[in-house]
């Protein structure tokens, strides 16, 4: 048994390795699992854990999320994280991050902040549990780094994107209270 | 003087006011070229040196004579200064300052570390840079990240006194170095993307007391400006001028900081420096012309009273701040003297201005795709007289919220930033490091909350259509606003300026080189690849008979950010050609200071 189960994930491996060799598709794992998108609330995406996920379609449209997401993210975030989450001189690249850390981790550290302080760096994050740029589009910002974290969309802005949904709209005035 | 050290030495508090001497004193000590002794070289902001012993003959010999590491990584603007064989060191957050005795082999004499509540990182905008200490009074004075402005002394580093110019928990930090004039230190602060209220604050050098201070926006006595006597392009400004380009209270979190640099006019007795952008990056969001951010300011150093301005981008739309350096310089107009303020705006424009009057002399473009404005109105009958006339494919403002505005060029990075230039009266020619980048920019709708970023705009940058390269350092003549030569850099040219005596003008790169080139031709004429990006501002002092160049390396900054995640990675959808890569390829962090100077065979022949 032992056996098998070693020449299984011996298999496995080759699999995603090859996947990854291949790139022709997006990796099917990262920090918050499996990001194919399986089912679909008004417009917004998720995958079989009820995480929120992308959707791109074969010919390039993305989801409304991921294209919102672009849009908070290079005004909120860029400036440290660097353009398309690719990071800086002194903030990480969020497109590695997202292979690791799960999405209530995300939300963790973007609403609480996270301090790493050493003799060697001096990273760090604030708190933007307070600021409504950032909390009402958080979801959106997670759709689009998840979606560079796999490779689904390029670093540029997304040339084609989904209509903006009405319960985007809606849920947007409520929360930025306009 | 010594007699006031002592006293501050002994923790006596000393309330002797030093009226003019410090002034008196730093002048003359600025006229000893072997001295370096203000971030920019002189008041007048020209980063020349009458040293002449490293020429355009022999730079070529140059070599590296030590180097000395900050122990600090993020990126490293600004240069130290040189004071009777004292180099002055500092490096950006956590602000350590490091004396260090040319005497003796670059000992370390003192060293000072302030503690900082970390949570002052995140809110500095693009990286924990500061661009160095000024000195006045024996004193070192040095503008912390936090606002906390400290006095050392020069001697000994230890504290003579503190104030507090701002509140980080806002959004208020420190990045630009202090600026010292008759008996006071001039202080700006940061945090125009975090809807700071920008100011310009005057610190008594003797005890660290507030003697004025001059917001940026908002009613006119809290502007320090005179409704009658203050001058715009020769009219009076007229009362309520700020308040009424805004939109209700809008100006309380307007902007315009002042992080920029400061010069000075003895003569005039003015004060010149600029202040940033309006607040937030959606001009939909501030209708107005959003007085007087991107504004020039003439005032006088001991009221702060505003003589001129002049807002040379109205109701900004791009990002485009003013803080960038005044060089002072007397210029000859057609076989006229001109008491002269050059100023190279990160609009893309190169302005001339009369300093005493605030005259407009010369506006024009130092890159040519700058494409934002077709010109600015020079016609002094016109109602526009004096603004940029505004291509509307390029305006953010009439395209609207939630428009993609391509092809805008320069870039918010500006066509230059806030690397200084420098003036050599001996070729009469400016040098200016430049940027060479364009953008997308994308404004919506943000909410304000203190202390929490307050941007409301997306952008790409990109190098301008068909090109692969983002710098380039040109020399500019400041009379008739045209370019002499450029010198195409692969990446923005982030680093200061020096031009000397010996015909030969330093500068450093993103890639780590620091360059010689020929004063009169831009010519190659050396580099050496040091451990890091450049992106802080070349300074030359001589010691023991023998001339010595220095440059902090440690890449970061602004453009540490766009670049060093790779800016510049070719993509299709951008346009831009390929076959270059990103920064990152070619440094990495670490700050270091590296001194250079010729062989001793070489200098010895001289």
């Amino acid at each position: 048994m032992a056996h098998g189960v070693r020449v299984l994930c011996a298999l496995a491996l080759a699999l995603v390795s090859g996947l990854a060799l291949a790139q022709d598709g997006p990796a099917k794992k990262d920090g918050a699992g499996d990001p194919t998108a399986v089912s679909e609330d008004s417009g917004k995406w998720f995958d079989a854990g009820g995480n929120p996920t992308f959707k791109v379609e074969e010919d390039g449209t993305v989801d409304w999320y991921t294209y919102s997401g672009f849009r908070r993210y290079h005004a909120e975030c860029h400036v440290c994280h660097g353009p398309a989450g690719d990071g800086s001189t002194y903030a990480p690249a969020l497109t590695k991050s997202l292979r690791a850390i799960s999405y209530t981790d995300f939300m963790d550290v973007v609403v609480n902040g996270r301090t790493n302080v050493s003799s060697a760096q001096e990273n760090v994050m604030p708190a933007f549990g307070t600021n409504p740029n950032v909390m009402c589009y958080l979801d959106d910002i997670y759709i689009y780094l998840r979606a560079r974290a796999n490779g689904a969309v390029d670093r540029v802005r997304p040339p084609k994107r989904a209509d903006k949904p009405d319960a985007f709209t809606e849920a947007e005035a409520a929360c930025m209270g306009h | 003087m010594r007699r006031f050290t002592i006293a501050a030495l002994a923790g006596v508090a000393s309330f002797v006011t030093v009226a003019a001497s410090a002034n008196e004193e730093l002048a003359k000590m600025a006229e000893n070229p072997k001295n370096w002794v203000m971030p920019t070289g002189d008041f007048a902001n020209t980063r020349y040196s009458a040293l002449d012993q490293i020429t355009a003959e022999n730079v070529d010999r140059l070599q590296v004579a030590w180097t000395f590491s900050t122990g600090v990584l993020r990126g490293h603007e600004g240069g130290p200064l040189i004071i009777d064989g004292v180099m002055y060191v500092h490096t950006p957050f956590p602000n350590n300052v490091y004396a260090l005795d040319l005497n003796n082999d670059g000992r370390i004499l003192w060293r000072y570390e302030p503690r900082q509540d970390p949570s002052v990182i995140p809110v500095m905008c693009c990286d924990t840079v500061n661009r160095g200490v000024a000195y006045g009074d024996g004193k070192i004075i040095l503008n912390q990240a936090d606002t906390t402005v400290v006095a050392l002394d020069a001697k000994t580093g230890e504290v003579v006194w503190t104030a507090k110019n701002g509140d980080p928990s806002k959004g208020e930090t420190a990045t630009a170095a202090p600026f010292v004039v008759k008996d006071k230190v001039l202080i700006g602060i940061s945090g125009a993307e975090f809807g700071v209220r920008g100011h310009m604050t005057a610190y008594n050098l003797s005890d660290g007391k507030i003697a004025w201070r001059a917001y940026s926006v908002g009613p006119d006595e809290e502007m320090l400006v005179d409704p009658e006597k203050t001058t715009e392009l020769g009219k009076p400004i007229g009362k309520d001028s700020s308040l009424n380009s805004w939109e209700g209270d809008q100006w309380k979190i307007g902007g315009g900081t002042t992080w920029g640099w400061t010069s000075y006019d003895p003569e005039l007795n003015l004060i010149y420096y600029g202040t940033g952008n309006p607040s937030t990056w959606n001009p939909s969001q501030r209708p107005g012309d959003n007085k007087y951010s991107m504004t020039i300011f003439a005032r006088d150093p001991d009221t702060g009273q505003a003589k001129w301005l002049y807002q040379m981008t109205p109701h900004d739309e791009w990002d485009y701040d003013g803080v960038n350096e005044m060089i002072l310089a007397d210029l000859d107009f057609d076989g006229a003297q001109r008491k002269a303020l050059v100023h190279m705006d990160r609009n893309g424009f190169g302005y001339t201005l009369d300093r005493e009057t605030g005259e407009l002399l010369v506006a024009k473009k130092y890159d040519p795709v700058v494409n934002w404005a077709t010109e600015v109105d020079m016609d002094k009958n016109s109602p526009t007289y004096g603004r940029p006339k505004v291509d509307p494919k390029y305006s953010t403002h009439q395209a609207g919220e939630d428009t993609n505005v391509t092809g805008i060029c320069p870039a918010a990075l500006g066509s230059k930033d806030q690397q200084p230039g420098s003036y050599s009266p001996d070729t009469g020619l400016f040098y200016i490091p430049t940027n060479h980048v364009c953008m997308d920019y994308e404004p919506y709708r943000v909410s304000y909350t203190a202390g929490q970023p307050y941007v409301g705009a997306t952008l790409s940058m990109y190098p301008p259509k068909g090109e692969n390269r983002m710098g380039n350092f040109i020399a500019w003549d400041a009379t008739k606003g045209e370019i002499v030569w450029s010198v195409p850099e692969q990446f923005s040219v982030w680093s200061g300026a020096l031009s000397t005596k010996g015909g030969v003008v330093f500068y450093g790169t993103l890639e780590g080189y620091l360059k010689a080139v020929d004063a009169k031709t831009g010519k190659e004429l050396y580099k050496f690849k040091t451990p890091s990006g450049i992106i802080g501002n070349v300074t030359t002092y001589e010691h023991d008979g023998k001339q010595y160049v220095a440059v902090l390396s440690g890449v970061g900054g602004w453009a540490g950010i766009g670049l060093a995640a790779g800016l510049t990675e070719p993509t299709a959808g951008l346009g831009a050609v390929g076959g270059y890569a990103a920064l990152s390829d070619y440094t990495a962090l670490g700050g270091q200071l590296t001194v250079f100077g010729l062989p001793d065979q070489v200098t010895s022949a001289n």
